[in-house]
């Protein structure tokens, strides 16, 4: 998360605190999306996210004296949705549990020896290329969906979020290891999906394997 | 003999990145990367694409919005908030 980020969140939070009503409205306008977004990619419904957006804000605002350090507003906000959404124990409608392998996720080379390319995608026109970069963010977002759901929370928190690992540990109560594997794995899995996408619908020159 | 250590080197390398990116290794494994890709075409190019791959999800922000918050709700928020408030002034 930026500096700036960081200082409007805690300022958000203090003037939340200090009982200023316009910080009430900007709270809701700021944070509901946000809730909202999560939740709607882990639960993969409209309604209960709606719901988890609402019955979040709620505990938000009925514990808020236990908001310590108000510079980590955001973290505090994001494991109250997580437990939230985990009451909704409504499973995951996107994608089955399983483990993404790191073998798997690693490019095929069309050679061996220290000259030979990898079989991925022309990405030089990204990020100038700004139709491309729509376009994938469609399939960035259909990509996130399948993932995994202990993957696909990490990745929300960690890269959509800003949050750090250790952040992100915490809401999730898992070690700090476990965000940095799983956030790896999941960025490696949107990138195969990417590339794949770039590979099928923007075919490029062919890149030979040249010694 | 060489592929075989570059393939493995390689793999390394692989496992890394993600730390490599978001600047959380020691000096010593990031001197060692760049080292790595200083001699290694595809794997700076594999990078590229993941570093692309990250900074879109930095960017990504869903289309779906929630509807706007019905009047009850809100008042349900403020009145909580505004207990919550008054329970701190005691």
């Amino acid at each position: 998360m930026s500096a700036e980020v960081r200082e409007h969140d805690e300022q958000l939070a203090r003037r939340l605190l200090a009982g200023e009503p316009e910080a009430f409205t900007h709270f809701i306008e700021y944070f509901r999306p946000k809730i909202f977004h999560y939740s709607w990619l882990m639960c993969g419904n409209r309604e209960d996210a709606e719901e988890v957006a609402q019955d979040t804000l709620l505990k938000v605002f009925e514990s808020l004296n236990q908001l310590h350090e108000p510079e980590r507003v955001r973290p505090w906000v994001f494991r109250i949705a997580k437990n939230v959404c985990l009451m909704k124990r409504r499973r995951s409608v996107f994608a089955p549990s399983h483990e993404l392998s790191l073998d798997e996720l690693m490019p095929s080379k069309d050679g061996s020896s220290r000259g030979a390319r990898l079989q991925i995608a022309d990405w030089s026109p990204l990020p100038d290329d700004q139709m491309l970069q729509r376009e994938l963010t469609g399939v960035l977002e259909q990509a996130i969906r399948e993932l995994p759901e202990a993957y696909r929370s990490v990745i929300l928190l960690r890269d959509v979020e800003a949050l750090s690992t250790a952040e992100t540990a915490e809401i999730l109560e898992v070690s700090t290891d476990v965000v940095k594997t799983r956030l790896h794995r999941a960025r490696l899995s949107l990138r195969k999906r990417l590339d794949e996408y770039l590979k099928s619908n923007r075919p490029s020159p062919v890149i030979v394997h040249q010694n | 003999m060489e592929p075989h250590k570059h393939t493995e080197s390689c793999k390394e390398i692989f496992a890394m990145l993600s730390e490599y990116l978001n600047l959380e290794l020691p000096l010593e494994a990031c001197r060692e990367i760049e080292s790595h890709l200083a001699d290694c075409p595809p794997c700076i190019e594999f990078t590229d694409s993941l570093r692309k791959t990250v900074d879109l999800c930095r960017q990504y922000r869903p289309a779906e919005l929630p509807a706007p918050i019905e009047a009850q709700a809100r008042d349900q928020l403020l009145s909580a908030w505004r207990k919550t408030l008054a329970s701190r002034a005691v």
